[in-house]
């Protein structure tokens, strides 16, 4: 740690920087794209964004001295203590995910789950989860599907829905597109983004089969009360404008042991959620129970999120 | 040696002297350039929601110019082919300049991806490490990052040496280094377009992108527009210096483009034939492209713009009569720009997102933002392209002498003139 002193002279070096850099507007510009607060920001904290390292890169002292002056930065932005978990993947665990599309009445409350739990911006809105409505026997007809349906008339007669988010494909193609390896599938089968590495090209984003991928085409704009002040550092930290962002199983939660928000807040019951690789778990059952299909499996991406039919409660839709 | 670099690079003054016409040009320029960092500084401040762009159109107007780029920068092979593979004497003498527009173009290219960056900041996080952690060899935007550096530092060294010795009253020698890297230009060049279109074929879950008549329909387009916006530059070349470049030069490579055309429509015929004879959901884009989908029409006017601006220019260019007339040749020069611009640019980028992954048609027009964006972005490519050809062209008149016997001519620049005269020749 530094003394008070240092901090001072540091503070002087910060105004001194701080004024010949605006006086370009240009350099005004740029320094607005940097993911800091800048009035506060100490120039240290300046030069160590601009140079941190890829996640995956850092020793696990390195991991911390950036998580606390992550905390730091967001503390000052939300003026609220926002803590930021780097729990690693467990051995031995692969998520994946099931969903029944005869519960599923398109609702949407899992989404909004979604949004609340994982810091979602609310203005511009950013949802990770996307509900398609289908008619019955145009499943994946997807140039028939609507997006925008009236959640308040679900369940339509002679329709049903389909929610779709990032399938956590084994052979992702966002991470094979990526040209800085700002996104990558983690060893608990998690698909990732290092919002501080991410340099906003979108390749990703037209890589991606399933449309999950989404950008902050502008600052993200959480009020500080609706801040999830839980998070991980690969999963539902506040993001910054400028970068990409996806679902992550929640990462801060499942690496704990806990359910996603979506599976607890679905009020059918039509989510599940577990290891692939434990033969008694949930998603397993389903997985040997059911009649599950992956979506656009043709194309190899193998996504560890599974849809299925429930035979009885899928009478439901037979009428 | 050192004196002789020195004097080269004091030259350079030179390209702030000029006419009151040049400094209006400039000064043109300047101003567009202005609107554009203004804008600029707006997307900076807000994010790219300034643009059009969305979630669902996750590229736009930005791309497509760089798409566009990429194939002009690549067709001065074009020029390059004849001139040194088979010693074309007419076109020998004016590939310096289809170089220099190179250079141009992939500066252009570079500041292109810049604006359309989340982040621009941290672009070097896209080097090879130690410094950054480039995604090489998986992906194809790390190998587009390669290429284009790649082919900016060929074209770089090949133009200045060239100048350099031309500088000197000398002539270069294919069979040295510099030769060497003019035959590595031709497939550098191919390269950076093949390279440009397997980005979109590696895109593999849009339809409209993972066709594999892709990269020959880049290079088709590429040797048509590129050299048309050369045959319109030469000419004005021609006029306002007394840079001489003979008439068959220019239909020399006015029939070259000839070839180009018809291939390109030949490829594009195909593609269209394969899709809407099939009309398979997986063709949804090119019907949203030619004819709308679902009643949602907003690229339709570009790519009849474009089809019909190419198969008149191709016409106008197949006859020799109308080829080897300066004003129907222009009009056919010009038609083919607009024509693979519109092609190449938003009718290739936009219907690739259109419909989206998920099945929605999400209707993209560019904002003021981006056009104005890139109108600053193209207007700084006409500035460095005059500042090189400021350069080049006393150079190549022999107007532009130094560091060899006293007497050369040096109108341009005569803060040069002392150190000139401080050379002694042998030193050379
Ligand atoms: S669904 Fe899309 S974002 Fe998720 S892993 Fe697959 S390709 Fe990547
Ligand atoms: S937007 Fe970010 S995560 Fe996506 S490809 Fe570009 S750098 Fe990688």
């Amino acid at each position: 740690m530094k003394d008070k002193d240092e901090k001072k002279i540091e503070k002087r070096e910060l105004k001194i920087n701080r004024r010949a850099l605006l006086k370009g507007a240009l350099a005004g510009a740029a320094t607005t794209m940097l993911p800091l607060n800048r009035a506060d920001a100490s120039f240290s904290d300046f030069w160590e964004s601009f140079f941190q390292k890829h996640f995956r890169e850092m020793s696990d002292a390195e991991k911390k001295k950036v998580v606390e002056r992550l905390e730091r930065e967001y503390e000052q932005k939300y003026k609220k203590a926002i803590k930021i978990g780097i729990e690693p993947a467990m051995p031995g665990v692969l998520f994946g995910y099931g969903l029944d599309l005869s519960r599923c009445i398109g609702c949407r409350t899992c989404v909004y789950a979604c949004v609340k739990e994982n810091n979602q911006s609310r203005d511009p809105q950013v949802q990770w989860i996307q509900v398609l409505r289908f008619k019955h026997g145009e499943l994946m007809h997807w140039e028939k599907a609507d997006k925008y349906y009236d959640p308040k008339l679900v369940p339509e007669p002679g329709y049903f829905y389909m929610p779709v988010a990032c399938q956590q494909c084994e052979n992702p193609p966002c991470v094979r597109a990526c040209p800085t390896q700002a996104t990558w599938k983690e060893p608990d089968g998690i698909v990732v983004v290092d919002y501080n590495w991410c340099i906003g090209c979108r390749y990703c984003m037209a890589a991606c089969p399933y449309g999950a991928r989404h950008f902050n085409w502008a600052e993200p704009g959480i009020k500080s009360e609706d801040i999830n002040p839980n998070t991980h550092y690969l999963g539902n930290r506040p993001r910054y404008k400028g970068v990409v962002e996806k679902c992550t199983f929640c990462v801060q939660r499942t690496r704990k042991g806990r359910y996603t928000a979506c599976v607890e807040a679905c009020p059918v019951g039509a989510r599940k959620f577990g290891n692939l690789l434990d033969p008694k778990s949930e998603i397993r059952y389903a997985m040997e129970h059911k009649r599950t299909f992956r979506l656009k499996d043709e194309l190899n991406t193998h996504p560890k999120f599974f849809y299925f039919f429930d035979f009885e409660a899928g009478e439901r839709f037979t009428g | 040696m050192i004196q002789t670099i020195k004097n080269f690079i004091i030259a350079w003054g030179s390209i702030f002297k000029g006419s009151a016409k040049y400094y209006l040009w400039l000064a043109f320029l300047a101003f567009l350039m202005a609107i554009g960092v203004h804008a600029y500084i707006g997307q900076a401040e807000h994010g790219l929601i300034m643009t059009a762009m969305r979630d669902q159109v996750s590229w736009g107007f930005y791309i497509s110019n760089f798409t566009f780029l990429v194939g002009v920068a690549a067709a001065a092979v074009l020029l390059v082919i004849p001139a040194y593979v088979h010693h074309d004497k007419s076109i020998k003498e004016i590939v310096l300049f289809g170089e220099l527009m190179a250079i141009t173009a992939i500066v252009m290219c570079i500041m292109f991806i810049m604006t359309d960056l989340g982040q621009p900041l941290r672009v070097w996080h896209i080097l090879p490490p130690p410094i950054g952690l480039m995604h090489w060899p998986s992906s194809l935007l790390a190998w587009d990052v390669l290429v284009l550096n790649g082919y900016l530092f060929l074209n770089i060294i090949i133009a200045f040496y060239i100048l350099y010795k031309l500088s000197r009253g000398e002539h270069y020698n294919m069979k040295s280094f510099v030769g060497f890297l003019i035959y590595l230009s031709i497939p550098a060049a191919i390269s950076i377009h093949t390279v440009t279109a397997f980005l979109y074929n590696a895109a593999f879950s849009r339809p409209f992108w993972s066709a594999s008549i892709l990269a020959p329909r880049f290079i088709a387009s590429a040797l048509c527009s590129g050299p048309a916006l050369m045959l319109l530059v030469f000419q004005v070349v021609r006029k306002v210096t007394d840079v001489k470049i003979e008439d068959k030069a220019i239909f020399k490579v006015a029939t070259l483009i000839t070839y180009a055309m018809a291939v390109n429509l030949f490829f594009l015929g195909a593609e269209v034939f394969q899709s809407f004879y099939s009309g398979t959901a997986e063709t949804a884009s090119i019907h949203y492209l030619f004819f709308g989908y679902n009643g949602q029409t907003n690229l339709v006017p570009y790519i009849w713009t474009a089809v019909i601006s190419n198969i008149t220019a191709f016409l106008l260019i197949l006859n020799p009569k109308t080829r080897e007339n300066f004003v129907t040749l222009n009009v056919a020069c010009v038609l083919m720009i607009v024509g693979i611009y519109l092609e190449k640019g938003m009718g290739l980028v936009i219907p690739g997102f259109t419909p989206d992954a998920l099945g929605e048609i999400y209707q993209y027009t560019p904002t003021a933002t981006e056009l104005l964006v890139s109108l600053g972005v193209w207007a700084m490519g006409a500035m460095i392209y005059t500042f090189l050809l400021k350069f080049a062209i006393p150079v190549y008149t022999g107007k532009l002498r130094f560091a060899s016997s006293g007497k050369e001519a040096i109108h341009e620049v005569k803060a040069v003139r002392p150190h000139v005269e401080e050379v002694p020749e042998e030193q050379l």
